[in-house]
């Protein structure tokens, strides 16, 4: 799947640029895109040293397992195919929590580290589980309460009120997260 | 509200910290050791990432999206919705940054608390970048299958984006 479009944007995207006459911008933009991809890894790293480091601190004092325990009885229900106890279970709670007060970048790691441990339980390891696709789906709606980057960009253009958006963002997630989880059960049942 | 997000991060360190500590850890060695652990990771993780940006960067510089919003522009007008979110709401599952330049655009054409600034606030608020996620969680581990999983990301971008229309004009 990745692999089809990954190739339909590159062929797309050059035999457009014939037409439109891009070409050079877009030999520019390849040649300048391992770079960009460079810039995105140093803005991650620090991030994932920082926060692999306080979690493993909570892994090892046995908080994420507490944790894990605390958050079963709701998460069972989103991922029925993750057994009681199970390490997973930590990650993905604190990648919520940090989406949820929009700290997007401390989430990633944990979401890493989260599907590593998802990892551990799949059958087909090149083929991705339905626990897996359950909690991309979880990341794709973006479940935020304070949307941080967009609230601090209004604040930058002047808004009258930067933070009055944040119930409409609630709003619209829950509604999003909702019909993303019943869409995922659905495609589920008939790809079983 | 807004500062809430600067108590969290302090008081989430401070948790582990003492939790750590009562439960007779070695917390400063643990944090070294766990921090290791990234430059693994992000090794892994950077072939993915630049995969997806020369696929994305390609894509979008070659101008098909303009070409796209050309054709249904007149669609949205016939439902009477502000044309001037679609390239923002096709924009947010595939590139983040790029969603973001456009609403920066978006603010400084209508400002931010015009009806168009506001929708447009709650797609980038309420959504992610589908595609971001997908190759970096997925090539994080090595899964090359990935069944029906962009169908749900992309689904939930959809509702996401229809809900901020819907519920921007019904609030504002």
């Amino acid at each position: 799947m990745i692999n089809k479009i990954w190739c339909s944007f590159i062929i797309i995207g050059i035999i457009f640029s014939l037409f439109t006459g891009r070409m050079d911008i877009i030999t520019s933009e390849i040649l300048k895109s391992s770079e960009t991809a460079l810039n995105m890894i140093v803005k991650i790293f620090p991030v994932m040293a920082l926060w692999l480091g306080i979690m493993n601190i909570a892994l090892k004092s046995g908080m994420l397992n507490k944790l894990s325990k605390l958050v079963y009885p709701v998460l069972k229900i989103i991922f029925p195919e993750i057994p009681k106890k199970h390490e997973s279970l930590g990650y993905i709670t604190t990648n919520i929590v940090m989406n949820v007060f929009g700290l997007g970048n401390a989430a990633t790691p944990f979401g890493l580290k989260a599907m590593k441990s998802l990892q551990e339980l799949n059958e087909k390891k090149d083929t991705a589980s339905r626990s897996m696709i359950t909690f991309l789906v979880i990341n794709t709606s973006g479940v935020t309460l304070v949307p941080t980057t967009v609230i601090s960009l209004r604040m930058l253009y002047n808004s009258v009120s930067p933070g009055g958006i944040m119930f409409g963002c609630i709003l619209v997630t829950i509604i999003s997260l909702t019909c993303g989880l019943i869409f995922d059960r659905i495609l589920w049942r008939i790809n079983k | 509200m807004n500062n809430l997000s600067d108590y969290v991060i302090p008081f989430i360190v401070l948790c582990i910290v003492l939790y750590g500590i009562k439960k007779k850890v070695n917390v400063y060695d643990t944090f070294v050791e766990g921090s290791k652990e990234s430059f693994d990771m992000t090794l892994k993780i950077f072939p993915s990432l630049l995969a997806m940006v020369v696929g994305v960067n390609i894509f979008l510089k070659s101008g098909v999206l303009d070409f796209i919003f050309s054709y249904l522009k007149p669609i949205f007008n016939i439902i009477n919705v502000q044309v001037e979110i679609l390239p923002m709401a096709i924009m947010r599952p595939i590139s983040g940054s790029a969603a973001l330049a456009i609403l920066n655009d978006i603010f400084l054409n209508y400002g931010p608390d015009s009806l168009i600034g506001k929708i447009s606030s709650i797609i980038q608020g309420s959504t992610d970048t589908t595609f971001y996620v997908l190759t970096l969680y997925f090539g994080s581990i090595g899964i090359k299958k990935i069944k029906y999983a962009m169908w749900a990301g992309l689904f939930c971008d959809l509702v996401g984006i229809i809900g901020a229309i819907i519920i921007g004009n019904m609030l504002f």
